[in-house]
């Protein structure tokens, strides 16, 4: 089968990959583009632990088809901060011990930074419900809801 | 809240530091199974039997193999002959033999250039089944006539005359139940069933794995154990152990159900029968679900007598456990933990373990725990609601403590049930007023913990900084905790240490992150490491001091020179000798090799309320408690994590989770949409009380917290639907549709 030229961005830099039709975004950005820090968990939209953004709606890459993506600005964790500055949300995740063995966690901090844009002072039902498309299940979501509401509360503060 | 226990305080121990590895994991960095790639890699896919139970006549890939870019095909004649016992089994369970024995097992894989063409290739084998007639139910399959999941399976344990299926049989007590039921006011006997549930780790396996026609390998893996692995696949394949090196990747979830095999065998084979060019090897979700995991499923009968004040007199239960088709459901834990919670003076249980054309059961977070905790702890709530009595003061009255001989045998050491229960009683949540359709449920659990095959290293770098390096892979965050006992041996600060977990080649063997072990065994070892490093450290200072290295103590990361004849020296930091380490006497480092058996088990007590929508049968958990025993909390917030986590994964047991199967034999729930975990929007937050009755086998005091946590949930969110409903459930899970068919059938009765 013959493969597409797709021409995106990701986190703001310009890429190009050829795909497959079969393959999906999460496939894409995985093996053709090198970005990890998306993951599997189910390949079909019940699991959020690939989380992207598309244009700045948040998705699963998994039931996105990689040639879907030409022109498309796609978000990933690895842009939502590097080394020494941090997402409030990176920082608060490792402050409140929101993470076990971290596997969702890339697909939640995408899935609540895009929460927190639509609605900066989420209360705690409207961020569970909000959440329910991104399954952990290591913490029993406890620790993940405090840190996503200490980090809207400091960027609220902060802004 | 932690209860004080009035043992020497710490500096580091019982901190809330960022764990080590947290900008790893927040930033997409951390490497898991599926994440690496090498060059000249081949991909992996796997054939699965749609039957769930058939002959294999014959397997024809010649089509497969003809598809370009197919390296390799790989059957069960790819692997070792005559393995025996559990080798045999994981082999078996890995790659179909003579018969595929449940919908999902393995029957060929291949490898090919790229994913898509290794799943196209898979497609044109063609595989000549002859099915046979199924069993996926564990009373079914016990009964005269079920079919035979595979003749002379049974170890010598089982009596004769018992269907071929049943595999092991245990049975244990003491006491005369006869007696002890006579002294009863009431006796309550009741049958419960509990569903398989799937560990539901969100990283399905993967590994990337080379081998030459030479016998030499490596693999990487995500697993809880790959020392296990190594031994598994060394076996499965016909190498010498020695010759395979597994490195484990950071391990998305494991639950126990990483603690063996199902791919990583599959991808050497095809390793080397593609000429030793590396295999990737990743499961999908489907995979996972049909063919790894999941826990045993649990048919038992429990009979208990109690005297009108709430002293339980005897207690008898039959606990029919599925282990799919092979051996190994954890009839032994279910039936020794059953009434470990209590002193009880008459007691008996019979275990059977049961094979079915179901996926191989994989250990579950305190595996056989909690199906015994159902059965146990839901008969005590109604016995209790029978005589009016306070749950919590029934369990008050029976509790075990030291001194007390345990149902399973052995005398108890220092162990926290009753401090459990009493923190549970005084807790705010004990005493929040419920509404209509509000029931509040408790339940008490148990789990032994274990030791186990501990390796671990610790040395010291030039600028007295400490590398340690330990065997058990760092599921939770216990690279946090061991940097922080490390700290704590040294009275170094936590940053100046970093922990790794070794590959196969660096240690000594160690057994996986379980049985709660980690922290306790790896922890222990490494304690005893820095130790071993801290008595070299202090010779060096001694012989540059020129005195009797009695005379050197070690405070703080200082040398000092101590004692009367010692003489006036400047203390020596850690960094100063470390930095003279070279010139005088070499390198310093410290080891442990051993099978600690001094761990303490932990008591847990949680309590529950529900409101039950009397219109859909639906469940709604209000609040939670989870209140249990840790010992010593060395990093208190990843402790409540594993509270917090036991009791949802528990939750969502008694709520929703279970194995489907249709009279196909198949499973019918393969994905998270039907296989349904608990989402952030089903759970409150949940409460956790830490409490500390130290374990004395440990150098800090450190009890093992990663399963109890599972233990109490099932029979406490039972319970609290009773109180809901006045309808007593014996059956799990309680989905809407059973609580209202329950809540209907009692208003028609």
């Amino acid at each position: 089968m013959s493969k597409h030229h797709v021409s995106a961005t990701v986190n703001g830099d310009p890429v190009e990959y050829l795909c497959d039709p079969r393959e999906t975004l999460l496939d894409c950005l995985r093996d053709h583009l090198g970005v990890m820090g998306v993951k599997e968990g189910c390949g079909t939209g019940d699991c959020g632990a690939c989380s992207v953004t598309v244009d700045g709606r948040l998705v699963c890459s998994c039931l996105v088809l990689g040639v879907e993506a030409e022109g498309a600005e796609i978000g990933t964790v690895e842009g939502m901060g590097t080394e020494g500055n941090l997402h409030v949300l990176q920082e608060k995740f490792i402050e409140h011990a929101a993470l076990q063995c971290g596997i969702c966690t890339p697909g939640i901090l995408v899935a609540a930074e895009a929460l927190l844009k639509k609605n900066p002072d989420p209360s705690e039902t409207e961020l569970r419900y909000w959440l329910a498309g991104n399954l952990c299940r290591c913490t029993g979501y406890d620790k993940i809801i405090r840190a996503v509401m200490d980090a809207a509360a400091d960027m609220r503060e902060a802004s | 809240m932690a209860l004080d226990s009035g043992k020497p305080k710490f500096k580091y121990i019982g901190t809330r530091p960022n764990r080590p590895d947290g900008l790893d994991k927040v930033t997409g960095r951390a490497r898991y199974g599926a994440d690496i790639s090498a060059p000249g890699m081949l991909h992996g896919a796997i054939l699965r039997s749609p039957h769930a139970h058939a002959k294999i006549l014959k397997i024809d890939a010649s089509k497969a193999l003809a598809l370009k870019g197919v390296k390799a095909v790989v059957t069960r004649a790819d692997f070792a002959d005559g393995l025996s016992g559990e080798d045999w089994n994981i082999q078996e369970n890995c790659m179909a033999g003579e018969k595929a024995l449940y919908d999902g097992h393995a029957v060929a894989a291949v490898a090919a250039t790229s994913a898509l063409i290794a799943r196209d290739a898979i497609k044109l084998i063609d595989v000549d089944y002859e099915p046979l007639p199924h069993v996926t139910d564990v009373d079914a399959a016990m009964a005269e006539g079920a079919p035979v999941i595979r003749d002379g399976a049974a170890d010598y344990s089982v009596p004769e005359g018992l269907h071929p299926n049943v595999v092991r049989y245990f049975e244990s007590g003491r006491g005369d139940l006869d007696e002890g039921f006579a002294k009863a006011d009431l006796v309550l006997k009741r049958h419960y069933t509990t569903e398989a549930a799937h560990q539901g780790y969100i990283e399905p396996h993967a590994c990337l794995a080379q081998l030459g026609a030479d016998g030499k390998g490596e693999l990487w893996c995500c697993t809880q154990g790959h020392w296990y692995v190594r031994q598994m696949c060394a076996a499965a394949l016909g190498l010498e152990v020695s010759q395979l090196k597994v490195t484990p990747s950071e391990i998305g979830g494991g639950f126990g159900g990483k603690t063996t095999v199902f791919i990583d065998p599959v991808a050497l084979a095809l390793s080397r029968k593609a000429g030793g060019k590396p295999v990737k090897l990743v499961m999908s979700r489907s995979e996972v679900l049909r063919a790894t995991g999941p826990t045993a499923s649990a048919s038992m009968d429990i009979k208990m007598g109690m005297t009108k004040d709430g002293k339980i007199t005897a207690a008898s239960g039959t606990y029919r456990m599925q282990g799919g088709a092979f051996p190994g459901a954890p009839v032994d834990e279910t039936t020794v933990l059953a009434f470990a919670n209590y002193n009880i003076e008459h007691v008996h249980h019979v275990g059977y373990d049961v094979m079915s054309n179901r996926p191989k059961q994989a250990a579950y977070r305190a595996p056989g725990a909690p199906m015994a905790a159902f059965g146990t702890e839901s008969i005590i709530d109604e016995m209790a609601t029978q005589l009016g009595l306070d749950p919590l003061e029934i369990r008050l009255k029976n509790a075990v403590k030291e001194g007390v001989r345990a149902t399973y045998g052995p005398k108890f050491p220092a162990v926290g049930l009753i401090e459990t229960l009493e923190a549970a009683q005084s807790h705010d949540n004990y005493a929040v007023p419920l509404g209509p359709n509000q029931g509040r449920g408790v339940a008490s659990g148990f789990w032994l913990n274990w030791g186990g095959d501990t390796s671990a290293s610790v040395a010291i770098s030039e600028d007295g900084t400490v590398a340690v390096t330990v065997g058990t892979p760092d599921i939770g965050g216990s690279r946090a905790s061991m940097a922080l006992m490390a700290a704590e041996a040294f009275g170094i600060p936590y940053e100046n240490v970093r922990v790794h977990i070794g590959d196969t080649a660096s240690l000594g063997i160690n057994e996986p992150t379980h049985g709660s072990r980690a922290t306790y065994a790896s922890g222990l070892a490494v304690i005893q490491s820095a130790k071993e490093c801290i008595q070299k450290l202090s010779k060096r200072a001694a012989e540059a001091w020129g005195i009797d290295p009695d005379a050197v103590i070690w405070e703080d990361g200082f040398a000092r020179p101590s004692g009367p004849n010692a003489g006036e020296f400047e203390p020596m930091s850690i960094a100063e000798i470390a930095g003279n380490m070279s010139s005088s006497g070499g390198p310093i480092s410290g080891h442990f090799e051993a099978s600690p058996e001094t761990y303490g088990g932990s008591f847990g007590t949680h309590v529950v309320d529900v409101e039950v929508d009397p219109e859909t049968g639906r469940t709604t958990v209000l609040r939670y408690l989870v209140v249990q025993d840790a010992g010593k909390a060395i990093h208190p917030s990843y402790v409540e994590g594993q509270f917090q986590g036991g009791a949802a994964q528990g939750i969502g047991w008694a709520l929703n989770e279970e194995y489907i199967y249709g009279e196909d034999g198949r499973l019918q729930n393969p994905i998270f949409l039907d296989y349904r975990v608990p989402v952030a929007s089903d759970l409150p937050m949940i409460d956790t009380v830490i409490v500390e009755v130290p374990n004395p086998g440990h150098p800090y005091g450190v009890r093992g917290v990663g399963e109890t946590g599972i233990t109490p949930p099932l029979p406490a969110i039972a319970n609290a639907i009773a109180a809901a409903t006045g309808v007593r459930f014996t059956k799990l899970p309680l989905t809407p549709p059973r609580v209202l068919a329950g809540i209907k059938a009692a208003k028609n009765a």
